[in-house]
């Protein structure tokens, strides 16, 4: 089934457009999907775990997926998928352990 | 070079001294270039020493400049005693290449100073901040 994801900033610059239509039963599954048609999305957002990073928020609707089932969240046709990369940062000391 | 109105500058640096000790986050979102709204943004960390724009929050305010069809023109955020400088950890979270970084310097509470970097695949360059009246006229360096 088809979900409308919403993406921005190095994700729309390499998908062209802002929203793209995606493809599967989860989330994960729309990733993958994406990942197929534009070669290098999934390095954009996950680590090489498969591991969405920290510093990237994907939402499906208005809830961020970290409360739902990650990556295992069902969607259904109407969802939309948000991706947007966080604003992170900050002084010092550096974060401890690296910031991914 | 890019350039804002006074009330812009003032607006973060207020957040900045209100949210004091804690390191505070917003953003500026733009058409063309132009400055259109400033949204402050809730610090998810509540530190001193780190920003992380809490996601939900993050969600509603870009919803609200897309629905505009504005762009995020500028992320903001204070360090509240080191200099208005990237830092190492800004620079290896910097996920938004088009946007350019504000940081705001509270290390001398009477004189902030803010200055304007982009940020993109690890390198940093510094940019003119300009500061206009509202009628869009040049008053002077922010800093």
């Amino acid at each position: 089934m088809a979900v409308e994801v919403r993406v921005t900033s190095t994700l729309r610059n390499l998908v062209g457009e802002k929203m793209v239509q995606g493809h599967g039963a989860t989330v994960g599954e729309l990733l993958e999907d994406l990942d197929a048609r534009y070669p290098g999305f999934r390095a954009q957002i996950s680590g090489k775990d498969g591991q969405l990073h920290r510093f990237v928020n994907v939402y499906l609707n208005d809830e961020d997926i970290r409360y739902l089932q990650a990556l295992d969240t069902p969607v259904k046709p109407g969802d939309v998928a948000s991706i947007l990369p966080a604003l992170a940062g900050g002084g010092l000391p550096a974060l401890a352990g690296g910031a991914r | 070079m890019l350039s804002l109105e006074r009330r812009y500058v003032d607006e973060v640096i207020a957040h900045a001294r209100e949210d004091a000790p804690n390191e505070c986050c917003g953003i500026i979102a733009g058409r063309d270039g132009r400055p259109t709204q400033l949204y402050r943004a809730v610090n998810a960390e509540a530190s001193p020493y780190r920003y992380n724009v809490d996601p939900k929050d993050l969600l509603r305010i870009y919803r609200d400049l897309d629905n505009h069809g504005w762009d995020v023109l500028a992320i903001y955020h204070s360090h509240t005693h080191t200099e208005a400088y990237p830092s190492p950890t800004d620079v290896s979270l910097a996920a938004w290449p088009e946007a350019y970084y504000l940081i705001v310097s509270l290390a001398d509470e009477a004189k902030p100073v803010l200055r304007a970097f982009r940020i993109q695949d690890g390198r940093v360059t510094e940019h003119e901040l300009q500061v206009v009246d509202d009628a869009g006229a040049h008053l002077d360096a922010a800093r």
